[in-house]
């Protein structure tokens, strides 16, 4: 484990504080006046996803964080638990639902996504910016009847719902933009 | 074939570069107009400032002694103060090791200016009505150190027990590895300054702060009160610090007591002492007629004209591409 002295600070750099990983998102140096050089800080808890504000003074330290990111398949869902798989290794790694959040709506089997380890142990999934999944229901009759209705919802092959304009139909495969949940075109019909 | 660089191109844009050459025009005209004498000194200097928390960049030349370059015009203006001037300013380079941020650059420009009789009320007066020309944000507010603490943490930054300051600052993320030292009253301050006061400071109008803690002194006189201060003040807008201004100290034993006292900090931070000697306190010793002097920092001037967010849009080859 090293530390990173407050030289090291920067954007991007990811360190432990009590025992868990934080990511720093913002770093200033702040100088008042004729005072102390200081070092603000914006972190966010790679766990919890909350943000932490600190201020560090020339000399203080950080302790660094193992942090990894490695590349895994989807494999399936048991009970609270979603199961991944390391392509280069074939580890076996289990993530809760919590730990998943959102990013079940696209988890189709077989999905690449990045993994974060944190002292080896899985932390958070994140999913490819765009994800293809196959139209299993949508709401019938909804074919355009009235000049505001654009979009309608459908549901997908991993069970989650998502609004598409209304020429979507059973069978199309489309194309969803993972971090907005936005449809972004239709694959195939 | 060698990867394409794109680090010969400046950091600033075209419209920023051509507005910092238009504002510099402005400041010379300001000056100009009211009298002040455009002074050129030394950027290279056997002399430097001592402060705690400045470090002068020492420059190596054959076998002449030790040289450093300026981190500001200070001695030599006031020098020239000491042999008659009564109205000068300079819009010129200095240097500050160990300075590097979104708003700090080891190299930057600084207008920096004095005038013989002003007390500090005139010094900010001139201060005030030189922003106005430059910015058009409206008359500053004009806020004491203590109030500003007052209003941003609900403590006196003069009479609070270092005890309630440093409980203040840990309940605002500072000294997150409980190793800042206990006893050290302006590390406190400065760490709530910036983390609390500051943010507050030139929101809607720009804002003077004023009468700092005697401790932060620095080169400026401090008046004996029953909680003396020291007779100094800043100009902050957008909470962005800009200038730094003293009525001045003209008493060199004051000044020689100051800089041993830096040194010894320094020492105790394992910093490398610096020379005590000046031509600066010779010419105190001759004699220096009171007088409040500004130092502006220009790039953070053009920085908020322009609405920047970073020095590097303001100035044309940050160091890292210098």
């Amino acid at each position: 484990m090293g530390t990173y002295k407050t030289s090291d600070f920067r954007k991007g750099l990811k360190v432990q504080i009590d025992g868990e990983p934080y990511l720093m998102i913002e770093m200033n140096f702040v100088k008042p006046g004729k005072g102390n050089a200081l070092y603000k800080c914006r972190m966010r808890n790679l766990l919890r996803n909350t943000v932490l504000d600190r201020t560090y003074k020339g000399g203080d330290t950080l302790e660094s964080a193992d942090v990894e990111e490695t590349e895994v398949e989807y494999l399936y869902r048991q009970a609270d638990k979603f199961v991944f798989m390391d392509t280069s290794t074939y580890e076996q790694y289990e993530l809760t639902t919590e730990q998943v959040g959102d990013y079940w709506k696209y988890l189709k089997e077989n999905l690449k996504c990045s993994m974060m380890l944190f002292n080896g142990i899985p932390i958070t999934m994140t999913p490819p910016n765009h994800v293809e999944m196959k139209v299993e229901w949508c709401e019938p009759g909804a074919k355009g009847d009235t000049a505001t209705n654009v979009s309608k919802p459908v549901r997908v092959e991993t069970g989650a719902e998502f609004p598409v304009p209304i020429f979507i139909n059973i069978g199309d495969v489309i194309k969803i933009d993972t971090r907005t949940g936005n449809y972004v075109e239709r694959v195939r019909a | 074939m060698t990867e394409a660089r794109s680090d010969y191109r400046p950091t600033a844009s075209w419209e920023h570069l051509r507005r910092r050459a238009e504002l510099l025009r402005t400041v010379r005209g300001f000056f100009d107009q009211r009298g002040f004498l455009e002074v050129e000194t030394p950027l290279l200097s056997a002399d430097t400032v001592v402060d705690r928390h400045l470090d002068p960049l020492p420059v190596a030349m054959s076998d002449t002694g030790s040289w450093w370059l300026q981190t500001s015009p200070e001695f030599a203006m006031k020098r020239l103060l000491a042999a008659g001037a009564t109205a000068i300013y300079q819009i010129t380079r200095a240097f500050r090791g160990a300075e590097q941020g979104p708003r700090h650059n080891p190299e930057f420009t600084l207008v920096e200016w004095y005038r013989v009789g002003d007390d500090m009320w005139q010094g900010m007066q001139l201060l005030d009505e030189l922003t106005q020309v430059t910015l058009g944000r409206g008359a500053a507010e004009r806020l004491s150190y203590a109030a500003a603490f007052q209003r941003a943490v609900g403590l006196d930054p003069l009479l609070s027990p270092v005890a309630e300051l440093a409980a203040a600052a840990r309940q605002h993320g500072l000294d997150p590895s409980g190793a800042w030292d206990p006893e050290d009253r302006d590390l406190w301050l400065d760490g709530l300054l910036v983390t609390c006061v500051e943010p507050l400071l030139g929101r809607d109008r720009p804002t003077l702060l004023y009468d700092y803690p005697a401790s932060q002194a620095a080169l400026a006189v401090v008046r004996d009160e029953p909680v003396p201060v020291a007779e100094r003040f800043e100009l902050y807008v957008d909470g962005i610090e800009l200038a730094n201004g003293y009525h001045e100290l003209t008493d060199a034993a004051v000044l020689r007591a100051r800089t041993r006292a830096a040194n010894q900090a320094r020492r105790a931070d394992g910093k490398c002492a610096l020379p005590e000697a000046s031509r600066l306190l010779d010419a105190m010793d001759h004699g220096l007629p009171p007088a409040t002097g500004v130092a502006l920092g220009f790039d953070r001037l053009v920085m908020v004209a322009v609405g920047a967010r970073v020095l590097s849009e303001v100035w044309a080859f940050p160091i890292d591409r210098a």
